[in-house]
């Protein structure tokens, strides 16, 4: 299968490994990966911060990118929860029919990585290697907007060698929510601090997520602490194998 | 010809307790630091959470009585004047006084007008957000009237001083220690041995309640529905004392927000299966008083009806913002909110806290008397799926962020973002850019606010040698 990647701005800039997986397990899989060099951001954070009109020309960047293909894969619960939820109301808020209609049929494309792997692929063992013992956080917008279920899990449970530990609390969000970290700082960290309680009580080595972004946060909080803990994303787990 | 009236007046300053003194984060630095509040937030909300939980799991059509509760208050709304013009002539013709209160300093002239009437220098009060919002209980003991609270959590708030910091459970913020040392205090005839038993505790209030109770000719109450059809209102409560007040009385006074009507009876049946599981997690509430008018002989031959709009009418006129008029004040949302667990309700400022007043207040008052409430919340969702009437937080939320006033730095940073991300040459070259400052920030912990924000508490990520459009171009 031809799939269009949407790396997100974020794993392109800070997080290029979750990236690279992401083409390495896809084309591992035996499909055509292409990534439009013209892509940047889906505007999430700004729609999220409340410049709207400002995130109109990424929402309007985003649905010429990817029009012209079938499946398009996003890293990030987040992301694909943003395009799905988010980017036809920014268009009809702006009066832009045209935009609206079609971000809703790009949108319909648009696939976060577990659900391309379980849905559009019907793949639940990917072949992937990880002897590491794991905590897995469902991350909220790709429980609560996505909707992903529990297609990360699956996936991660068909992992030859990794020790897959359920991690207490997990769908009680981490406390990123992207500018609530800065702006309500405080309060984003005694919801990190309950986080990171939870995560090394699993004594797991390694937390993964299906979002750079939430990682970003937990990890940037274990490594404060000295905890040894390391985040990773899905899409690194699933893209190991024996021979990497 | 019509004619235009204007835009509907927000909730008028000066009056009530829709606007807290400081911004979210700063009132939720305090509370973050209280490690007492901070445990008995955590306690009360896990519970009420699993209670919750486990008696909506019991029936198979949850959902589908959420579609039900939506769609009829989206109804609601839909015709709201229609509706209330029906209430006031089913309440008149049953006996009651219709009075229309366009904000908090109206109702609370007719309230005060009404008890004064009546000769009684004390009111009995039935747990009432709406009262609380406007501030009720000061404008009576401005004008020499003793209000009472006579639900325990609220008369726990009330005797300490304090404001509530829940929609339920107002005193969730007290532990029994503290409720001890506020009895022996504040509470008249209060038996000095008191001890922090939880009996013991309930059994004083019951006595100074009960002497009150037989005392005492007036009753103030709010309601959870009114029904348009019959003219019938509805209290739910769990202790009784909602229902002394609104029987033994001569006269009672209820207060309502504009929003609470229903069109027929059978109505109720959605709602007394959603509000009891959604709120106190119990399968039917103790508790259900329902009364149409006076009934000669019965209970209060006097019945006021004060309709309060208060900034309801702006919250009705924006499409995107209306929903939040549809909430019951079940508090699930505030129970499942991890911002709520650990700031408490007092962070809010607002008599309605948590997600919902999040949404609620800033409308009410107009987004430049409550700014930073929208951005008190992580958009993790939670709120959305625990509301029994559906009502979609989150997205209220981003919109009530996009009025909000930002300041002028970060709005310049948005937009030089904005621009730098819909150029993707400018956009690499940037990224690569970003590279080389961080170098000067040793895991970015010299950065300058308000990005030394993220870092008082976590580090920056190891900056990668190259991006992956970098290393697309180069495979």
């Amino acid at each position: 299968m031809r799939i269009a990647f949407f790396a997100t701005c974020l794993a392109d800039t800070l997080f290029p490994e979750a990236a690279k997986a992401t083409v390495r397990l896809l084309e591992r899989l035996g499909h055509e990966v292409v990534f439009p060099f013209e892509q940047t951001c889906c505007g999430q954070m700004h729609i999220n911060t409340g410049y709207q009109k400002e995130a109109l020309p990424l929402v309007r960047r985003y649905a010429s990118v990817f029009d012209p293909y079938d499946v398009i894969v996003v890293p990030s619960g987040s992301c694909a929860g943003s395009i799905r939820h988010q980017h036809t109301m920014v268009a009809s808020a702006h009066g832009d029919a045209g935009l609206a209609s079609r971000s809703a049929s790009v949108a319909a494309r648009t696939y976060e990585l577990s659900e391309l792997l379980v849905d559009v692929l019907e793949i639940e063992d990917v072949g992937a290697y990880y002897p590491h013992r794991v905590t897995y956080h469902p991350t909220c917008h790709s429980l609560r907007m996505t909707r992903v279920g529990d297609k990360p899990l699956r996936l991660l449970r068909r992992v030859r060698g990794i020790d897959l530990v359920e991690l207490p609390e997990a769908e009680q969000c981490c406390g990123f929510g992207g500018t609530f970290a800065i702006k309500n700082a405080e309060t984003s960290m005694a919801m990190l601090a309950d986080k990171m309680t939870n995560i090394v009580s699993t004594g797991a080595d390694l937390c993964t997520a299906g979002d750079s972004s939430c990682l970003m946060h937990i990890g940037g909080g274990l490594s404060r602490l000295r905890s040894g803990v390391r985040t990773v994303h899905l899409a690194e787990i699933l893209a190991s194998t024996e021979s990497s | 010809m019509t004619t235009f009236l204007g835009m509907p007046a927000t909730a008028p300053r000066g009056v009530g307790h829709l606007r807290g003194d400081q911004t979210f984060p700063r009132a939720a630095r305090e509370a973050l630091q209280n490690p007492q509040l901070r445990r008995n937030l955590r306690h009360a909300t896990t519970t009420i959470r699993g209670k919750s939980g486990r008696v909506i799991a019991e029936l198979p059509d949850w959902q589908h009585l959420r579609d039900a509760g939506s769609a009829i208050k989206a109804d609601v709304m839909s015709r709201l004047p229609d509706l209330l013009v029906q209430l006031e002539e089913k309440v008149t013709a049953a006996g009651g006084v219709v009075h229309w209160a366009a904000d908090a300093n109206e109702a609370n002239a007719i309230v005060t007008g009404l008890v004064k009437a009546t000769g009684s220098e004390r009111v009995i009060k039935v747990k009432s957000m709406a009262t609380q919002e406007i501030g009720l209980n000061e404008a009576l003991e401005a004008a020499g009237i003793a209000p009472v609270e006579t639900d325990l959590a609220e008369l726990i708030v009330q005797l300490g001083d304090d404001r509530p910091s829940h929609i339920l459970v107002p005193a969730i913020h007290r532990n029994r220690s503290e409720i001890r040392e506020i009895f022996l205090k504040a509470m008249p005839g209060v038996d000095p041995a008191l001890t922090d038993d939880p009996p013991v505790l309930a059994a004083a209030a019951r006595r100074y309640l009960r002497e009150t109770f037989l005392s005492t000719t007036v009753a103030v109450s709010g309601a959870n529905f009114a029904i348009a059809d019959t003219g019938t209102l509805g209290v739910v409560e769990s202790e009784g004392n909602g229902r002394m007040c609104l029987t033994l009385p001569d006269t009672l006074i209820t207060v309502m927000g504009i929003e609470k009507v229903l069109p027929t009876w059978r109505d109720l049946e959605v709602f007394l299966q959603l509000l009891p599981r959604a709120s106190t997690g119990e399968r039917m509430n103790p508790y259900t008083t329902m009364w149409t008018g006076i009934t000669p002989g019965d209970g209060p031959q006097s019945f006021h009806l004060v309709l309060l709009d208060n900034g309801r009418s702006a919250v009705l006129a924006d499409p995107a913002g209306r929903s939040a008029l549809h909430c019951i004040r079940c508090s699930a949302c505030l129970n499942v909110c991890p911002v709520y667990e650990r700031t408490g309700g007092h962070s809010y400022g607002s008599v309605y806290p948590g997600p919902i007043g999040a949404v609620l207040s800033p409308q009410l008052t107009g987004i430049a008397d409550n700014a930073s409430l929208p951005f008190a919340s992580s958009l993790c969702g939670a709120c959305f799926d625990a509301c029994p009437v559906k009502i979609d937080i989150p997205s209220m939320l981003v919109h009530l962020r996009n009025q909000a006033p930002h300041p002028a730095a970060e709005k310049a940073a948005m937009v030089t973002a904005a621009r730098i991300m819909d150029r993707p040459r400018l956009y690499a070259s940037a990224q690569r850019a970003a590279k080389t400052a961080r170098i000067a920030g040793r895991r970015g912990r010299g950065l300058p606010p308000p990005l030394s924000a993220w870092t008082a508490g976590r580090d920056l990520p190891e900056f990668p040698k190259q991006t992956f459009r970098d290393w697309w171009a180069q495979r």
